[in-house]
């Protein structure tokens, strides 16, 4: 990569939020991607079709940074966001120092795994950078840093709020479909874990592969891998997509496909209808000529989050910011009917999670019912208790 | 159809100025499209097919005509009280979610849901007057009885926006807490009353200094702090009582407005948002958005007479009592 591309990666957006008049506080958050990310390259599976056409949530963002023009306007701060790409010569470690120069308030980390670790090293504990994008429970527990906050939900927390549902139906039999990929399993570890504490009995659990092979056919046959033990519904866990999307309709059974495909707990739904969601679903579809996704909703609520806590302490003091964002007193509006803020065990963003299909929101968890002695929002993920975060 | 409202009509021909009222509560219904006509016996007697997801509705001056605004037609619907008949639109309003007359009666202060605005329209003639910049998501908007200020709330930005309709700019921002939906003034327009739904409280705003003043906090019996979401809230006319619909926790609060505190908590329906009261203060009707009906409460026993079904998600009550 030239020197001249790289420059022109590194590019600054600076919303002016008021005139000049107003107070010279200035708010800095940081988006912090990759270039060349391969998250992001169109995952074409075959014949050119894309089952996953990742787009940065760069809209989700800059509609953070809209919300805010007249908020900034009442508080005397200006909110300035900076986009930065590492480009493929520059060190991760580099660019993040050079970030955390100009003191933001939080820099929105979207890397991969490498990346990200790299980062978590770098920072310092007077830092915030807030983790927009990965579910890992690796990052909420032994991984943890006290500079590091989530706003996307944990793998536990999807996995908790699929199991209340399905125990809230009473189909507590679950067979437990998955591939061998690294991915997967990591997830099939969060299902397990929360089969138990929900009280779900997973009957069988079996392995498919991407293969025509005949020989293979206990593992690429649908019908072959349903027709085990009585089970009320089949839980599939397929990151990549391409096996999961054939399994509903061809299952031995007629039972429901949930997890990967199916009925799928996500972060957000360009459907939800409560809650003011419609009104930034359409913000987002008119800045951004698309819907929302659970990431665009994630990278919203890290600067929705950061603008909080401005407000909450009506200054862009560091420190003060700092402190605000991880009071649990902090009051996020997530557009999911409660208000938000972060674990003090894990930097968690605390969160309702929609379980939906591909075009409606059958219900929110926590679901009615499943009770917890602080706080619903924690029946979803790793609690205090189970914590293995130490700062 | 006109025919169920025939009886209505014999008792006020004539000048519609003059026209008796009817007793009838108008409830316009953001999911089917319509408004329900309930009788002063509380029993439905029609329903009308009205614009696309009406939401706000208020009364004209004389009260001959009402507004209804209709959030999915980016229009304000007038309909004539005295016959339900439409008479008129004021057509290119971005999205109206509620708004308020100027007691001038023509100046009708409207907040933009998607504009992140504030617009002034002529009822007479459905010209557009003037806008102002608000945070996101307007909603609630309260002209003070002398014409000279506005208040809207910003859901979306915690702020509440004070307008100068003189000065014609907007002289102040108030912070509040999260979420500012709905407001209610004392009658001597001293305090200015805001709920903030996701904070569950209502914020009191002294109306001479624009400083918050005070917090009223809501918690009903077997309810978490988190169900509890404040939207629409009156003051009766003595100034001593407020009620304060609660949304998910399924009650309406009943405030002491001199002491700041809650006297009792009445059981309605699902998600209650809209209230209303008649004109001798005996019954506050009250809708449920998620229950798909209207509850009528006996305020003198503070005790629930009757839940009404009407239509999908009803969002606000008008009654033509006085």
């Amino acid at each position: 990569m030239t020197f001249l591309s790289m420059i022109s990666k590194v590019f600054a957006l600076v919303l002016l939020l008021a005139s000049p008049a107003f107070g010279q506080d200035v708010a800095r958050i940081v988006y912090l991607g990759l270039d060349g990310d391969p998250y992001y390259e169109p995952q074409a599976v075959y014949t050119g079709l894309s089952l996953r056409d990742r787009k940065r949530p760069l809209d989700g963002v800059r509609l953070g940074f809209r919300d805010t023009r007249v908020l900034g306007r009442a508080l005397g701060v200006k909110f300035e966001l900076t986009e930065r790409l590492i480009a493929e010569e520059e060190t991760v470690a580099g660019v993040l120092r050079d970030v955390l120069d100009g003191e933001p308030l939080a820099v929105l980390i979207d890397l991969p795994r490498d990346a990200m670790a790299e980062a978590i090293a770098t920072a310092q504990p007077q830092d915030t950078l807030i983790n927009i994008r990965d579910g890992a429970n690796h990052w909420r527990q032994e991984g943890c840093s006290p500079a590091l906050l989530h706003s996307a939900p944990s793998d536990s927390m999807l996995t908790d709020a699929l199991a209340q549902h399905l125990r809230g139906q009473s189909w507590p039999r679950v067979l437990l479909l998955h591939s061998d990929s690294e991915r997967d399993l990591e997830i099939v570890e969060a299902v397990r874990r929360s089969a138990a504490k929900f009280g779900l009995r997973i009957v069988d659990e079996k392995n498919f592969e991407l293969t025509n092979d005949p020989r293979r056919r206990d593992r690429n046959n649908i019908a072959l891998l349903t027709g085990g033990p009585t089970h009320d519904v089949i839980w599939i866990v397929d990151d990549e997509g391409e096996f999961g999307r054939y399994v509903p309709f061809h299952t031995y059974a007629a039972r429901p496909v949930v997890g990967s495909e199916g009925l799928s707990p996500r972060a957000w739904h360009w459907t939800f209808e409560r809650y003011g969601a419609p009104q930034l679903n359409q913000r987002f579809r008119r800045i951004a000529e698309r819907d929302m996704t659970s990431e665009d909703w994630a990278a919203w609520v890290a600067v929705r989050s950061v603008v909080d806590a401005v407000t909450s302490v009506r200054s862009a003091d560091r420190a003060a910011v700092s402190a605000a964002l991880r009071s649990q007193d902090l009051s996020i509006d997530l557009y999911k009917g409660v208000r938000g803020n972060f674990r003090d065990w894990n930097g968690q963003l605390r969160q309702p999670i929609l379980l939906a299909t591909h075009n409606a929101v059958i219900s929110v968890a926590p679901l009615q019912g499943f009770e917890h002695r602080t706080d619903t929002l924690d029946t979803l993920g790793w609690d205090r208790p189970e914590s293995t975060c130490q700062f | 159809m006109r025919l169920t409202t025939l009886c209505f009509l014999l008792a006020s021909i004539g000048s519609t100025s003059f026209a008796q009222p009817t007793g009838m509560a108008i409830i316009p219904n953001e999911r089917s499209d319509t408004l329900t006509i309930l009788s002063p016996e509380n029993e439905v007697i029609r329903t009308i097919e009205t614009c696309a997801r009406p939401r706000g509705i208020h009364f004209n001056q004389d009260r001959s005509k009402f507004f209804v605004g209709c959030a999915d037609d980016d229009l304000i619907a007038i309909y004539e009280t005295r016959t339900l008949e439409l008479v008129g639109r004021i057509t290119g309003v971005p999205a109206p979610e509620t708004f308020d007359l100027h007691p001038d009666g023509r100046r009708l202060i409207v907040s933009n849901e998607e504009d992140a605005a504030a617009s002034v329209f002529d009822v007479e003639t459905g010209e557009f007057i003037a806008d102002y910049e608000t945070g996101e998501e307007p909603e609630g908007v309260q002209v003070t009885s002398d014409g000279r200020l506005v208040f809207v709330a910003s859901e979306a930005a915690n702020l509440v926006h004070v307008i100068d309709l003189d000065a014609d700019e907007v002289i102040a921002d108030i912070l509040v807490d999260t979420r500012p939906r709905r407001f209610a003034l004392t009658p001597d327009e001293s305090e200015l009353w805001v709920s903030a739904e996701l904070a569950g409280i209502v914020n009191i705003i002294d109306v001479a200094t624009l400083k918050l003043v005070g917090d009223i906090a809501f918690l009903p019996t077997g309810f978490r702090p988190e169900q509890v979401t404040p939207v629409d809230l009156l003051i009766t006319r003595d100034g001593s009582r407020a009620y304060v619909a609660l949304g998910r926790a399924n009650h309406v609060a009943v405030v002491d407005v001199k002491a700041r505190k809650v006297i009792d908590y009445v059981l309605v329906g699902k998600r209650a948002w809209g209230l209303e009261l008649t004109a001798d203060e005996s019954r506050l009707y009250v809708a449920n958005g998620l229950s798909d009906d209207v509850t009528i409460i006996d305020t003198a026993t503070l005790t629930p007479i009757t839940s009404v079904p009407v239509g999908r998600v009803p969002y606000d009550i008008l009654i033509d009592d006085q």
